[in-house]
């Protein structure tokens, strides 16, 4: 096998081998799991880099081709997420080396968390290279069960409620992904997304397919009105869960979304249904920002931010697919690399929210916004590396978030849609509202009210979101190999 | 061809921000030095392309972001302008912060974001491009907040929540009106104006509209202003440098650029867009005056004072004539060593003698000289006496609203002239003319926070007495407006 082609089968197997080795060697969780995060991060760079220079690289398995054998396939969006991927869950790994592997009664955590947390990179990464429609459903059931595993680890009683309902929400996504998988091989005979692309939507049963499988991802991806879940799940699981939660995993399904709509149906879509999309994700934006305004705790806010930041994400079916995108190839393109940009820089910049926010839980004991006062004292860094990260997630510049919110707003207005424009500009601003509350309490000095005391956190500890907010900023600092990688509508 | 001398310019403010950041707080020499030498460095460079770019050189650095969007530099006459005043004031600015705090906490988090609100401000100047004008502008209104509220107590976080408060909405009124216009016209560079043609008229107010809301916040222009006085909560040096330098300068600024570099004069007068604009600048220049007379403490009466004056370069600009737009930019100088001299001495009396009332001022001339003739030459400059510095822009500024067929300014002028003497004489009055209380002396030192308070009351006067000179405020603004009606 060539080097690049070694990587890509490293992406997906070295995560899954490092989660079967954890559980059967968990005294030696703490060297396995930092040396396969450190092998990642190189092998994904590798990955990436090679991509840029030389374009994508395809794997057939057993060397049959498609529709016989099943593709996978690292293109230049695909390697961004495995890249974005790596660079989060390392983060969580090295964050996570302090508080769960260390021996004590926490350790008992880290033999289920280590394993969960391997098994869930390697589900998310076979979703970012598969091209079979039925192979991504194995990874995004893999992911899921992982996912709420990972919520209910604490075995807290109101976190097992929240795992609960998100186990429910998640079965139910997934059954109707698969009926749509089962009409589209019986109405195709195949599932591969490139031998699909321009086929799908000619056969009858496909308008049905395609809506129960978008029904089914949008479930997953807690678009409005079926986020229900994600709030009190992402709130109630351990800061470093969340962050991988939060980051990456609503991205994986709204990812298989964006290869069905985009890739394989881009002639399917009617003026109609892309505008539901459009209207649910500006409605996601509106009320996940004004019930993150609402909220009393930190990490409520953070979670109710996703539900918001996801919201942006969807506005790239109308803007790509609807009036507008007929407008010019320029107008899909904008629309298209924005949304890449929004969910690359919101996974980094919403990881190292949650992260800072662990890190306060941690040093406070609490994580009320009311009584944050002296964190600005206590945890500088931290707070530094939270008002970068919230700087991408208004979108002001220069950020990842900043690159997307021009690209999505430069579409509409090109496209002669403002009105979804509006909606990106809007959000920023309430973004700006419900970040600068936690914000503002916290540069409170302490001796204004009865200051609670502050344990210390080590340095090194706080660096790590301070890492990965620099990351989300330099996707708007550097952006043009990125860009170049999205390369436009597919 | 790349041009290194921009992103130096850049670099000189930049890379001291970042350094700062990881500076312990006790590492004064090193802070200081860091801070100090990227203040000099600067004003090096800045003089060496004052004596090129007044020979005709141009120096442009293009950045290519992604197809189709790129940061650009460009080092002109007007540039310059802004560009050498927030390196002087900012060099003397932090001989005076780095005496002014001495050894008060959290300073290393101060001077970084210091250094980072100059960075922004010679990204403003340097701008070539809408984007580019906006990334700064936006880096500047982030880098400002921490400033606002480094007090960190109840009055500054409400000052900061203000400042954001109609900072943020008006830069989303100010990106929206770039990305529609370049949606339309493409990347609009400065040097070649916007193309309109897709646009019809009633978009184009519009646009005008979106451009001027979003740059009224920071030039603190009524019904947006409030932020201004509010901000006064931050210690003595960040609001020297909002009021001379920063953050309403960079709304003056974008003024002078939206309307002469992108609408372009003709286009402004043709929509007949730059009267109301001027009526909008006097109504502030008169309702900020009007409001200063009724302040007691001083650094409110400044404020207030600040939201008039910026609003004389605005009208400068908005009257879209030369000899207006001369004395405009010369005041976009003129009001920022004058303003930054009374913040200088108020925060000495603040800070030596605990006054922050006007009539806690009694008999402080006898007892603290250097500042109360400092803290008048800044006084006497707004009023407009002769030969001072403000008596010049306010000569431009009236023979260019006759040249422009609006004479009504001059009664606008006459009357905030009248004003500011009503509100700057009795304070006056009070440091020369009545009585001091008894008591110990306070003391004028160190040295530090005095000289450069003495350098900028002396440039105020500089600037009016030499205003013929070539490099004198007066003499380069002439050489920008020139050479963009002789183009």
């Amino acid at each position: 096998m060539s080097l690049p082609i070694t990587a890509l089968v490293l992406c997906l197997t070295l995560p899954l081998l490092g989660a079967i080795a954890t559980v059967a060697a968990p005294r030696h969780a703490t060297p396995l799991v930092t040396s396969v995060a450190g092998l990642m991060v190189a092998v994904t760079t590798g990955l990436t880099s090679h991509v840029a220079v030389h374009g994508p690289v395809v794997v057939a398995l057993g060397e049959w081709a498609p529709p016989l054998g099943i593709q996978i396939m690292a293109d230049g969006p695909a390697v961004l997420f495995l890249l974005v991927n790596a660079l989060v869950m390392a983060a969580v790994v090295l964050f996570s080396l302090a508080p769960i592997g260390q021996p004590g009664p926490r350790s008992r955590l880290a033999q289920t968390f280590w394993p969960l947390l391997l098994l869930l990179w390697g589900a998310l990464n076979a979703i970012f290279v598969s091209r079979d429609l039925f192979n991504l459903y194995v990874g995004l059931e893999l992911a899921s069960l992982a996912a709420v595993a990972l919520v209910a680890i604490e075995r807290k009683r109101d976190t097992l409620n929240a795992a609960l309902r998100y186990l429910l929400f998640a079965l139910t996504g997934s059954l109707l992904y698969l009926l749509g998988v089962v009409l589209i091989y019986a109405g195709h005979g195949t599932l591969d997304i490139t031998l699909l692309a321009g086929e799908l939507g000619m056969h009858p049963t496909d308008a049905l397919a395609i809506g129960a499988m978008t029904a089914g991802l949008a479930a997953k991806t807690a678009l409005f009105p079926f986020h229900v879940w994600l709030p009190p799940a992402h709130a109630g699981a351990p800061a470093p869960a969340s962050a991988v939660l939060s980051a990456l995993v609503p991205k994986a399904s709204l990812y298989i979304a964006l290869r069905l709509w985009l890739e394989a149906a881009p002639g399917a879509g009617d003026a109609i249904a892309v505008n539901v999309l459009g209207w649910l994700g500006a409605l996601a934006v509106v009320h996940g920002s004004i019930m993150a305004l609402r909220q009393e705790r930190l990490k409520l806010v953070i979670a109710y931010s996703t539900v918001a930041q996801i919201g942006y994400l969807f506005l790239v079916f109308p803007l790509a697919l609807g009036a507008a995108g007929a407008v010019g190839s320029g107008v899909a393109d904008s629309a298209w690399n924005g949304t890449l940009f929004q969910a690359l820089s919101h996974a980094l910049a919403k990881a190292a929210l949650f992260l800072c926010a662990g890190l306060i839980l941690e040093a406070a004991g609490h994580d009320r916004i009311a009584r944050l006062a002296g964190v600005a004292q206590a945890l500088p860094v931290t707070l530094f590396a939270f008002g970068l990260a919230a700087i991408t997630l208004m979108g002001l510049p220069p950020s990842g978030g900043f690159m997307a919110k021009y690209l999505l707003v430069t579409a509409s207005l090109e496209g002669g849609v403002p009105g979804w424009g509006l909606i990106v500009l809007a959000g920023g601003l309430l973004a700006a509202a419900y970040l600068y509350r936690p914000m503002a309490s916290a540069f409170r000095h302490p001796d204004q009210e009865s200051a609670a005391p502050f344990t210390t956190v080590a340095a090194w500890r706080q660096a790590i979101p301070l890492g990965l907010a620099i990351a989300s900023l330099a996707l708007g600092i550097l952006p043009a190999v990125p860009h170049e990688l999205m390369g436009g509508m597919p | 061809m790349t041009d290194w001398l921009p992103p130096l310019i850049l670099a000189t403010s930049l890379l001291p921000a970042v350094a700062t950041f990881f500076l312990h707080q006790e590492s004064h020499v090193w802070r200081n030095t860091l801070n100090l030498g990227g203040a000099l460095l600067k004003v090096g460079l800045v003089v060496f392309m004052l004596v090129e770019v007044a020979g005709g050189t141009l120096h442009e650095t293009r950045i290519d972001l992604v197809p189709g969007m790129f940061l650009l530099l460009r080092v002109d006459a007007l540039s310059l302008l802004f560009l050498t005043l927030s390196a002087l004031l900012w060099l003397l600015t932090t001989v005076y912060a780095i005496a002014y705090f001495d050894r008060k906490p959290n300073l290393s988090r101060f001077f970084g974001f210091f250094s980072l609100c100059v960075f922004a401000t010679t990204g403003i100047a340097l701008s070539g491009s809408l984007l580019t004008f906006f990334i700064f502008y936006e880096l500047l209104t982030l880098s400002t907040w921490p400033l606002v509220v480094h007090k960190q107590n109840a009055a500054s976080m409400r000052a900061g929540m203000s400042y954001l408060l109609y900072s943020l909405p008006g830069s989303v009124a100010l990106l929206f009106a770039i990305l529609w216009l370049e949606s339309a016209a493409g990347p609009v560079e400065f040097a070649n104006g916007a193309d309109f043609a897709d646009l019809d008229s009633a978009s184009q107010r519009w646009l005008f509209l979106l451009f001027a809301g979003g740059l009224a916040v920071k030039a603190a222009m009524v019904p947006l202003h409030r932020w201004l006085p509010a901000a006064m909560a931050a210690p003595a040096p960040v609001s020297a440098l909002l009021h001379a330098v920063a953050v309403v300068k960079a709304g003056a600024f974008g003024f002078v650029r939206v309307i002469h570099d992108v609408f372009g004069i003709e286009r402004v007068t043709d929509l007949g867009l730059g009267i109301p604009l001027a009526m909008l600048a006097s109504v502030t220049i008169l309702y900020g005056s009007i409001q200063a007379l009724r302040q007691t403490g001083i650094k409110r009466r400044l404020a207030y004072s600040t939201v008039s004056q910026v609003s004389y370069i605005v009208l400068g600009a908005a009257l879209v004539g030369p000899l207006a737009l001369i004395g405009g930019l010369a005041h976009l100088v003129h009001q920022g060593l004058m303003k930054i001299t009374l913040f200088f001495c108020a925060g000495i009396y603040d800070e030596r003698a605990g006054i922050h009332e006007i009539a806690e001022l009694n008999g402080i001339g006898a007892r603290m000289p250097w500042t109360s003739v400092c803290f008048s030459l800044g006084a006497l400059g707004m009023i407009g006496l002769p030969p001072m510095a403000g008596f010049v822009t306010k000569i431009y500024l009236g023979l260019g609203a006759m040249e422009s067929g609006a004479p009504w300014v001059v009664a606008v002028l006459a009357g905030s002239t009248l004003l500011n003497a009503a509100y700057f004489l009795p304070l006056l009055y009070r440091i020369w003319f009545t009585p001091p209380p008894d008591g110990e002396r306070p003391g004028e030192r160190p040295l530090g926070i005095v000289v450069p308070a003495v350098i900028t009351g002396l440039g105020a006067i500089a600037a009016g007495l030499l205003a013929g000179a070539d490099f004198s405020p007066l003499g380069w603004a002439t050489l920008i407006v020139e050479r963009h009606y002789q183009p």
